[in-house]
Order: structure tokens, then sequence, then C-alpha cells
């Protein structure tokens, strides 16, 4: 089956800091795949540069998504394309609601048009399944959302966009008990669609108990240092990432 | 169909037409005493008139231009025509006005608005005004809308124009309000007596359509006491290569406990040196609301004044402005607390893109008198890329210590963080900025009437149709 993510030898950074240096990733429809490491380790890097952020240059190396080369893509074009970035600190937008701001993207891609019609009823479900009050959909764009209400507002985002490839950074971070079951419950409804993948960015073990997944990356000073699959967690809750530094060097 | 979402640069288009006509019969470029004469025949001045043009020439040729205004370097006014003749005497029927004209206000959408939305209507095409309109009821009511040299020659109104007419604003305020007094020419006079309340706006509007002149209307309101009134102004004019100018005047007496708003919609193309003089006087209780939108001219510089005059006497302030390439637009208010217990509120948006200039400044001066005087001033100023310039100028006088006043400034860039989130979405980065810049205005544009946000729609070329509010 064709790769949904293709990442091919990538290098990229910042203007004169480079801070990915070589990055190989392949994901099919359908497979999770979780992206962990110590902090500074180029994880949130390789979620932005996914999605196509201007601050960061890639240098070499190329991202297909779907088999098409998006290296050179603008951001918009990319999420058109069916890329989705759950955001670690969400950006507050006065002067437009979550609903109008949710119609408005869908409306701005003209294959989706008819998505529009059954909106409410989508909006009013997805916003069930992630226990959000529903006068949220009426607040102005994560003004004065609390950090819980921000994520699953993210989360709420990505049941409605209903992308190809979700990355979700650090969507688990901050979250209390109660809330992180929510967001996971909002994930898990996700990726029921076989046709789609996920990218999960995380600093924390805790969620991989919870969360179907089919592989895990650990990132080390910008390079995937292993991959693997559940047995990881136990060498990380083990010796934390220190062991992955060692064997670099 | 679906429009574009963009922040484009004012789109001045729609203002920007020219219908042929007859050459205009002009006086001579420049200002001379002889010039000013020709002036005072044209429109037969009663004697103090044509006394008080020359004496305000006088102080404006003496006077300099205040070191601190935008740069007036294109402003040449040996090149400007001061008076243009009119070919046609004022109608009250739209039927009646020479065709040329009437297409012209007519594409202005203003005899429709008249129709729709306003008790009256007058409207002024260079020097002159062509048409002064007032619906029935409000004529009924004893309110008085007409043109303001109509009334200087009329028994019943001439004492109230010699005890009122630039008594607010002196004519040594500033250099152009000095040139004003000395060549001004149309506007409109309007009084509302006692416990009048207006139902529809009266609007006034000004059309510049010859190259290289001015236009230098005088609008007088009265607002007697306990009377309501909102009155909207509204000015554009085609786009020269050659430097127009407009120095207007606006003088506004709020009595006891009455209230008036004053909306102003400048579009003025970009040729244009908008330098304009607005004041209002409340007494007791009284309350003035100023509304105001700078989108167009070259260079603008426009403060209008509250005197806070009477107990418990209120002003409220809120503009938005919006200067794109090539345009300097130093715009702000001014007021002054001089009685107890008075209130004043100044909220505005200002917006720079392409390398355009926005200068906000605000004076809130509290006089000793003012006891228990509140105030309070926001302004944000946003700019859309690293060329275009925003400051912010805020001055406070504050003489008792009996008083509350409060400021707050922002003056912020469009961070790549917000666009790169909008643009996650799905957003082209041209929509995420107009969305920004649509919500950075969403505090203050809730505040404006229906004609103003049409103004505003403009500005901000939004689509999204459903997507508002």
């Amino acid at each position: 089956m064709t790769k949904i993510l293709q990442i091919n030898d990538l290098f990229a950074g910042l203007e004169e800091k480079e801070l990915l240096h070589g990055i190989s990733l392949n994901i099919k429809p359908g497979e999770t795949h979780i992206l962990m490491g110590p902090n500074g380790a180029g994880k949130s890097t390789l979620g932005h540069v996914i999605m196509g952020n201007p601050s960061y240059e890639v240098t070499s190396g190329q991202i297909l998504f779907e088999g098409e080369d998006i290296t050179e893509l603008s951001a918009d074009k990319r999420a058109k394309k069916g890329i989705f970035l759950s955001f670690q600190s969400p950006i507050e937008v006065p002067g437009i609601t979550l609903s109008n701001f949710l119609r408005s993207v869908i409306e701005s891609n003209p294959d989706r048009h008819a998505e529009i019609l059954n909106f409410k009823d989508r909006l009013e479900e997805n916003m069930k399944v992630l226990k959000m009050d529903p006068k949220y959909a009426k607040r102005d764009l994560n003004v004065g959302f609390s950090g819980g209400e921000k994520k699953k507002a993210e989360i709420l985002q990505l049941l409605m966009l209903n992308p190809k490839l979700a990355i979700l950074d650090e969507t688990d971070s901050g979250l209390d008990v109660d809330a992180m079951k929510t967001i996971l419950s909002g994930v898990e409804r996700f990726q029921k669609d076989k046709t789609r993948a996920m990218i999960i960015i995380t600093h924390n073990t805790k969620i991989l108990e919870k969360v179907h997944f089919d592989k895990i990356h650990v990132l080390v000073d910008g390079k995937i240092a292993k991959s693997g699959g559940a047995e990881i967690i136990d060498e990380i809750n083990k010796s934390g990432f220190e062991g992955y530094l060692a064997d670099k060097k | 169909m679906k429009k574009k979402t963009q922040v484009s640069d004012v789109d001045t288009s729609r203002y920007d037409f020219y219908f042929d006509e007859e050459p205009k019969d002009m006086l001579k470029s420049g200002v001379t005493p002889e010039i000013i004469d020709e002036i005072s025949k044209e429109k037969n001045d009663p004697e103090w008139m044509r006394e008080f043009r020359q004496n305000a020439l006088r102080i404006y040729n003496e006077m300099p231009t205040a070191d601190w205004w935008p740069p007036l370097d294109g402003l040449d006014m040996s090149e400007i025509v001061t008076y243009i003749r009119s070919k046609v005497r004022m109608k009250n029927k739209w039927e009646d006005v020479p065709e040329n004209i009437k297409n012209t206000f007519e594409r202005l959408g203003i005899p429709q608005a008249e129709r729709e939305s306003l008790s009256g209507v007058g409207a002024q095409y260079d020097s002159e005004l062509v048409y002064h309109n007032m619906r029935e009821e409000a004529r009924a009511d004893g309110v008085v809308y007409m043109d303001i040299e109509g009334a200087m020659r009329d028994k019943r109104y001439e004492k109230m124009i010699r005890d009122y007419f630039m008594k607010l604003v002196p004519v040594d305020d500033h250099k152009f309000a000095a040139l004003h007094a000395a060549v001004w020419s149309g506007g409109s006079f309007v009084y509302v007596p006692k416990g009048v309340h207006v139902e529809y706006p009266l609007q006034s509007y000004f059309r510049l359509n010859a190259m290289g002149a001015g236009q230098f209307e005088h609008t007088l309101i009265i607002v007697d006491e306990d009377a309501y009134l909102h009155f909207i102004e509204g000015c554009s004019a085609p786009k020269y290569y050659k430097a127009s100018l407009h120095a207007g005047c606006v003088e506004i007496y709020v009595k006891k406990n009455a209230t008036m708003r004053f909306s102003s919609i400048e579009n003025w193309s970009k040729n244009m040196y908008n330098l304009n003089t607005k004041r209002a006087i409340v007494e007791e209780g009284g309350k003035i609301e100023w509304i105001s939108g700078s989108f167009g001219s070259h260079t603008s510089s426009l403060y209008p004044m509250s005197i806070l005059n009477g107990k418990g006497a209120r002003a409220e302030f809120t503009s938005i402005s919006f200067a794109g390439a090539g345009q300097n637009l130093d715009t702000g208010a001014k007021i002054i607390h001089a009685a107890p217990d008075t209130s004043s509120y100044m909220n505005t948006r200002s917006i720079s893109k392409s390398g355009g200039i926005n200068t906000f400044r605000s004076i809130v001066k509290v006089t000793k008198k003012a006891r228990g005087s509140k105030s309070s001033v926001s302004c944000e100023s946003l700019m859309l890329d690293s060329l275009s310039k925003s400051n912010t100028i805020p001055v406070m006088d504050v003489q008792t210590s009996f008083a509350d006043v409060g400021h707050e400034a922002k003056i912020g860039r469009i961070g790549d963080d917000e666009i790169f989130y909008l643009t996650s979405r799905g957003l082209s980065e041209e929509e995420a900025k107009a969305l920004i810049v649509r919500g950075f205005c969403d505090d203050v544009s809730k505040e404006l009437p229906i004609e103003y946000a049409m103004e505003m729609n403009n500005l901000i070329s939004m689509e999204m149709e459903g997507s508002i509010g």
C-alpha cells in the first residue's frame, strides 16, 4: 500500500542552526507512530517541518505525502492536502468563533463543500465526545480557554477537519487525568478510520499505556536513535533517554 | 461564487470615477487678498464676513505650520484652487440637480441612502452645495438643516451663525484653521430644538471632483437641551496626480442633557491632504459620541476635540484608521475635562500595511474644576509587515487628584506564529491576515453603525459568508 508519509534523509533547522540531521520515516495508512525523546531533541521541530512552518528551512532531503513531494509546499496547501498539526500552545484568535472558524476553513476548500450540510450535527457530536460545553463553539477561537480546553479544541478541530495525517504535538502535556481520558477518546475516534494515520509527539510514556500505536521512534539530538515497538517503553521507563544518548556517542 | 479574502489596500476605486462635464469655472490658484475678496463677492458676504475672511488670511500668512505635523512637502498652496464657481443653484429635488452631478452622487449611493435611512441629506460638489433636503417629520419638529451660507443670510438664523461660527475653533487655532476661515465655502447648518429626538440620521456628503483644488466646507451643529441627533459625514474624491486639499471645519454645540453622535467616513483619494478640524463643546449632562474612520488621503491630520464643559458631560471616541502604501495618517483625539464628574472613553484601532504610517495622538486634560472625572483610553495598533510604521503618542495632563484616568496602548505586528497556526488549518496567508485584522478591529467595529460597517467590509475585503460574528 502507498505510504501516507515518507521522509527521506531530512536535514532542517532554523536560520544558521541545523536541528534535524537526517531523519527518515515511513508511515502507512492506519498506522499511529509515536515520536519520543528528551526536551530539545527536535520532536516538535519535525512536526512543524512536516506541517510546513516557514520559520524552519529544509536544507536537504524530501517529504513525500501520498507519494507527492511536498517539501516546497506552503502550510495551507499541505493542510488542504490533508495534514493537520495539533499545536502545543494554540494561538488565541479574537473576532471569530470556534464554530465559524471551522466552518470557514471547510468552506475555503472547494473539495469539502458537501461537509457543510451536516456541519452542525458533526460539531455537536464531536463536542459531546470531547465533553466540551456547547457554549465553546460560540466563543472566540481559543480566547480565554483554559489549557485543557485549548487542547480539547485542537482535537475538536482534528475531528472536524478529519485530515489524512494528524500530528499531535505534546497534546498530552499539562492535562489532568480526566482531560487526558477525554482527549484520548477523541484520538481513538480518529484512529478508527484505517485510511488515516497519526504521529503522536510526547516525552511521557504514560500516554502509551492508553493509546493504540504501531511504532515508537526515539529522537535524540535531531536523529532517530531507535525505532521499535512497545518494548521500547520499558527501556525508557528503566533508564530514561540517557541510554540512547550514550548509544549515539 | 466566493469572493477573495485578503487584506488589500483600501479599495478606493469605488470613489475613483469622474463624469465629463463642462470646463470648471475656477478662481486663480493660490491664496491672496484679491482671491479672498473675489470669494466674498461671489458669495455676497455680509460686511462682517468680508472682514473676517481678510483677517483670517493675515493670520494664516503669519502662522507657521506646527512642527509636529506630518510633512506637507507635496502641498504647494500656490497651486491649489480654493474656490470653484458653481454653475448651478442649490436644489432640494434630485431631479433638478444637473445630470453629471446627480450621477456622481447616485454612484456614491447618497439618494438611495436618503430614501432608506436618513432624515435629511446635504450634498456638496466642489465648493458649493448642490442639494439639501430634509424629511417633513423633522421639519415639522422644527429641525433646521440647511446650507450654512443660506442660514447666514436668513434673518431667523443670522444671529445664531454670528454667535457660534468659529467661536469653538478660533481662527488662530492652527494654520489650516486660519486658511479655512479665509476661504471657507459650503457646508451645513443644523439646529435641533429643545427636546427633539431626530429619528434618522442627517448626512452631509462632500465630493471634491476638481483637480488641484481645495474643499473648505464648514459644518455648524447646535443640539439644544434634551435633544438627540446623529449626523453622518462622508467624503470622497477621484484620484489625480496633483495634490488636493481638504481643510474643513466642524463645530458642534451639545446643550444640557443633549446627545450628539457624529460619524465620519473619510475615503479621500490618495493625493489628498486632509487637514481637518473638528470640535464639540458639551454642557451639563450632555454627551458627544465621535465615530471616525480614516481610510483615505495621502496625509491626514485630524484630532477631534471634546470640551466637557458642564457637570456630568460625557465624550466617547471610537475610531479605526487604515494606512496603506504611501499614506501618512496622523490622527487622534483631544478631550478636555473642564467640569466635575465628567467622563470620557476613547477606543481606537489603527492598521498599517505596505509601508503606511499611522500615528495616534491623544490628549486628555483634566482641569482643577473637574473633580470626580473619569477617563479611559485604549488604543491599539497593528502592523501587517515590517515596512509599515505605527506610533502612539498619548498625553495626559491631570490637574486634580480627584480623578480616575487610565490609559492602555498596544502596538503589535502580526506574528509568524499566528499566521502559521491559521495556515496550518488550510487558510492562505492572506486569509489568515484578514482574519487577524478583523479580530483586531472586532471590539471597535461592533460599535459601528451599519453604514460604517459597509466601509469596513470595503476595508477588509472579507468573504467567508456566514462566518461573521
